[in-house]
This record gives C-alpha cells, structure tokens and sequence, in this order.
C-alpha cells in the first residue's frame, strides 16, 4: 500500500488551506498566528508554488522566480513572518536594458528614473514628476477604465521608446500588457519606484525553509504530496456551504477552506459548479487566464567565474516594444536573471536564470517531438544571446534546461499553465467568493494586481482578516456566554 | 473603559505594527497616516488585533473610522464599554 501522506492528521480543523504558494503560507500563518488550528495541504513534494528552487548535478541551484520583488517586502515579511528573515532582504542595483532604442543602466528607484527621463531621453521634469505623483494617488476603488497604453499617451506622447522602458520590467514582474487596466501596471510601478528592487539573500530555498519552521512554530500542520480533490459543502439553514475537503482520497472535515490555488480551478473544479449560482459560474468562466512563461537555466561550471553584466538584464532585438511580441513563440525579447556567489554567501557559484514571456496555447499545441525541438531552441537562443553580453560563456556552462507553460502546469497545477494568475476580473470573482459559498475563501495570484511575491503575500494577509472574522464569530457562537 | 484607556491600547497595537515609529509625539486630533508612515496593510493589521486582543469587530465600512486617535477613541470606547 502506498504511503499515508495525511497519516496522523486530526479529523477537524478550523481552517484548510489549499495551496502553499506564497499566500496560502502566509495565510495559514497569520491564521495560526490568530490562533486558528489549520491544516496546510501542497500536491507537490516541495513547498513555495512558483517561489521555489530546484537543484541538479553539478552542485547547481535554480531559483524559479526570485528576483525582483520592491522594498514592501520587507515591511510584509516582518509583520507576517519574522524579523530573522525579514533580515535577509537586500537591494538588486543592476538592472539594465539592452535592445534596439536605448541602452539603460539603472537603479530601478523614482530618483534614478527621473534623472535618465529628464537627461537621457529629454522628458521635461515637469512631466516626470506629475507622472509619478499621479501614479501614486491611483486607486483601486477609482474604477478608471484607462488601459496602460492610453496613460502612457496622456504623458508621454508618441515616445515608444518612454513606454517602453516604463512597460517591459512589469510585463516581465506580473504579464500585464498595454490593454490592461492603467491601475495594474501603477500600483506595481510605484512599490518600484519607491525603493528600487530586492531580493532575498540565500536563495529561495533559505526562504522557504525558514517559512516552514516559522510555520511549524506556530501550529499549522503542513503536509506535502497531498491532493485535493473536493471542497465539500453541506445545506444547514437553507443554505450551502464549506464543511471539509476530500484530499489523497480521505475526507477531513473543517470551518473554512482558503484556497491558494487558480480561482478557476477552485471554483469549477474544487467546489464545482453546482455549488454556485449559473452567474457565478459564468462570471467565472468569463475570467481570462493571464499569460505564462519559458525560463531557461543556465549552470555554470565549479571554479568558472562570470563578469558582473548586471543583476536583472532586459534584452530585446525588437524595434518596438509590443505585448503581443513579447509573448510570441518566436520572440527576441529576454531577461537575464543573473545569480553571482553573494546571492548564497559562502558559495562560489554562478547560475544563469533566462524568462521569456509565452502564451500556453503554443506549447501545449505541439507534438512531443516539436516540444523537444522548440525547447532546444529556446536553449540555444539564449545562450547565442547571453554570448553577446559574455563573450565565451557557452564553454563554462555544464548544465542546460528549460521549462515551459507546460512545466508550470505540471508543477503548480495553475489552470492553462499560467504564471501570473488572471486578468482584472479575477479579482472580483476571487473577493466575492465567501458570499457566494459560505466558508470558502481564496488568496491567489488574482487581477494582475494581486501578483507578484509582494501582491501575493498581502493578498493573502487581507483574505485571512475575512477567514479570521469568519471562524471567530463561529467560535462565538459555539462557546455559551458566560456570566 | 475611558477614552484616554482606548487610545493607550490603539496606541499599544501601533507599536507593534510599526516598531520603528515614534508614537510619543503623535497628535491624537491629526490622521494618523499624515505622521506615521502606516499604509492600508497596517490599517488592517489595527482591525485583526483589535479582534484578537479584545474581541472588537470592526466591520469594513467603519475603517475609517480608525483615521486618527480621537476618532478611533470616539468610535471604539462605546463598543468595549458593551463588552464589559
């Protein structure tokens, strides 16, 4: 008989949280914290969602998705997880842009920005200032129907090349396109500007270690290789709602299910339709699935040095920049992620992340021989490029691989392979869940805005304060009054 | 439970949500995202530990209610002097 991942397991807990990407950890954190007993089930063998690692001969370590997330962090990790690992965040001050319109070495902060739109590409300052300021101000609330590309025209008129180096890094950070509401590309431009970029040093995988003891410390039961397979839901009252999960085939019964998986998946999948009125469920299907993304990892061989060419390199041969090329199965457009020693101190090694934008639709379309050919390409592509920037390079690289939307789907479960989550509307479907099923909540990569290490983490903090007004008013109403 | 209690303990959650802020010279009369560097995440924080300290609800339409000491005391004495 194959191994009991739930073995042990209480039969009730306050909350389950499906799910451990960045917001269903800190979630189930902030719940333990609230003193809440919860469960914390992750399908796949190793924890953080997309914030996560792998390792392979040769003594590599691949970080998926660890560079680049803006000062907040620091502030968000505190609070909700520790101070120790709050510690470890530190400043990214290479970011460059290599393509065919400018040549851009910047610290990615307001300051810097202002001065190379004032002095490199002649913006009147008056017009940056009023640029950032308005950014700022916006609000979620406003309901501006602006798109990013309108804004960028208010501002900066006819400056494809403004536009570009204002557009490509967030295209990059949450896959928002200039038809996306102005309100996705400014709340994620402003938490930038206001500092420059971080990261986390050690690695993801110090991080997500560290979450793991934070979170045993504080009471979550945590437990990998467990699938969920069902949210189930009872009728008391007249009306449905969450009492537990099916998960590996076992039924555990609980309060509340926050789910940190796709709001799609969780609610025509996990609850299923049924559960829901027929303009719920349509309004769920209506929700567009954001794009996705190719990374290519690049090892480099033990006692082989890099030069420093930058910590985050924006490249593109495209004249222009253009959203739909930036996705394109062919496209030129490029970001180096590049991991020195001082990214693990006390290492020695050098790893090359490469992400490339892509739409799932063109991967999943190709026979297993055309995969295997396009992935080689993507391969060889990147390193004809990297070669550009580091003369001599393919001869130190002793490890080479590549993922896919397809890779993203396999390990996360994302619906239509994304990586970064949904459209604008998901949000809203995502927010009015709890109303529509009593009990069932969900904190995920939502409405672009949501996106992003730092928008997934405060999204999960803000659902777990309606978890936590939820299970607290039922524990209320359990307890008799005393006098 | 005095007004002047009610803005002591605001005043004790702050401290722990910005650890790093001065809260001796804080004007209770003046908003208190136009001295202290708190944004809506800390906001929030203010209504979970208001629930989890002292069992106060505070329902999101009331949020603003929480914009400066005075007004977190007008608005919060009431409810804990139910509680008692």
């Amino acid at each position: 008989m194959a191994y009991d991942w739930l073995k042990g397991i209480e039969e009730h807990y306050d909350l389950v949280v499906i799910g451990s990407g960045l917001g269903g950890m800190t979630g189930a954190n902030v719940l333990a914290k609230c003193g809440h007993k919860v469960l914390l089930l992750e399908h796949h063998y190793q924890l953080g969602g997309l914030a996560t690692w792998f390792t392979r001969k040769g003594g590599h370590i691949f970080d998926i998705s660890l560079h680049g997330f803006p000062i907040g962090m620091i502030k968000s990790i505190r609070k909700y997880w520790s101070q120790d690992i709050a510690a470890s965040i530190v400043q990214l001050k290479g970011v460059r842009f290599i393509n065919p319109q400018f040549q851009v070495d910047t610290t990615f902060d307001r300051e810097d920005f202002t001065r190379q739109l004032v002095e490199k590409f002649k913006v009147p300052a008056e017009t940056v200032e009023r640029f950032f300021t308005d950014l700022r101000a916006m609000n979620f609330y406003d309901n501006n129907p602006e798109t990013t590309g309108q804004m960028f025209e208010r501002y900066f008129p006819g400056r494809a090349d403004v536009q570009r180096l204002l557009m490509e890094p967030i295209a990059y950070a949450n896959g928002s396109t200039m038809d996306d509401p102005a309100i996705t590309f400014g709340i994620v431009f402003s938490n930038f500007m206001s500092k420059g970029v971080y990261t986390f040093q050690g690695g993801s995988d110090v991080l997500i270690k560290k979450m793991a003891v934070e979170l045993k410390a504080n009471g979550v039961e945590v437990r990998k290789h467990v699938v969920v397979e069902k949210v189930l839901t009872e009728e008391r009252d007249g009306r449905k709602q969450v009492v537990g999960v099916v998960a590996n085939g076992k039924t555990i019964r609980c309060d509340a299910v926050l789910s940190n998986a796709n709001i799609k998946s969780t609610v025509l999948r996990l609850a299923g339709a049924e559960n829901f009125s027929p303009e719920f469920v349509a309004q769920t299907k209506a929700v567009r699935v954001n794009s996705s993304s190719c990374q290519v990892y690049l090892g480099i061989k033990k006692g082989e040095t890099l030069p420093h060419i930058g910590d985050l390199v924006f490249t593109s041969d495209e004249p222009v920049f253009s959203s739909e090329k930036l996705v394109d199965l062919h496209t030129t457009s490029r970001t180096f992620s590049m991991y020195y020693p001082d990214t693990r101190p006390g290492s020695d090694r050098y790893t090359v992340v490469v992400s490339i934008n892509a739409k799932y639709e063109d991967w999943n379309s190709l026979t297993p021989e055309q995969y295997a050919v396009e992935k080689e390409r993507l391969i060889e592509e990147s390193i004809v490029s990297l070669e550009r920037y580091i003369p001599g390079v393919r001869a130190k690289i002793d490890w080479r691989e590549a993922a896919t939307p397809r890779t993203i789907e396999y390990y996360t479960k994302h619906w239509a392979g994304t990586s970064f989550g949904t459209k604008f509307e998901g949000l809203k479907v995502s927010m009015d869940l709890p109303n529509q099923l009593p009990g069932l909540y969900h904190a995920g990569s939502v409405g672009i805005i949501m996106s992003g290490w730092l928008g997934t983490i405060n999204y999960g903090v803000i659902v777990a304060n309606q978890v936590d007004k939820f299970i607290t008013a039922r524990k209320r109403a359990a307890t008799p009054a005393t006098a | 439970m005095t007004k002047d209690e009610c803005r002591k303990l605001v005043i004790d959650i702050i401290s722990d949500i910005a650890p790093d802020e001065d809260l001796t010279t804080v004007k209770p009369e003046v908003r208190l995202r136009d001295q202290l560097q708190l944004d809506s995440m800390d906001f929030l924080d203010i209504v979970m530990e208001l629930r989890k300290r002292h069992g106060i609800e505070v329902p999101e339409a009331d949020y603003t209610q929480l914009a400066s000491l005075d007004s977190c005391a007008d608005y919060l004495t009431p409810k804990f002097q139910a509680k008692a």
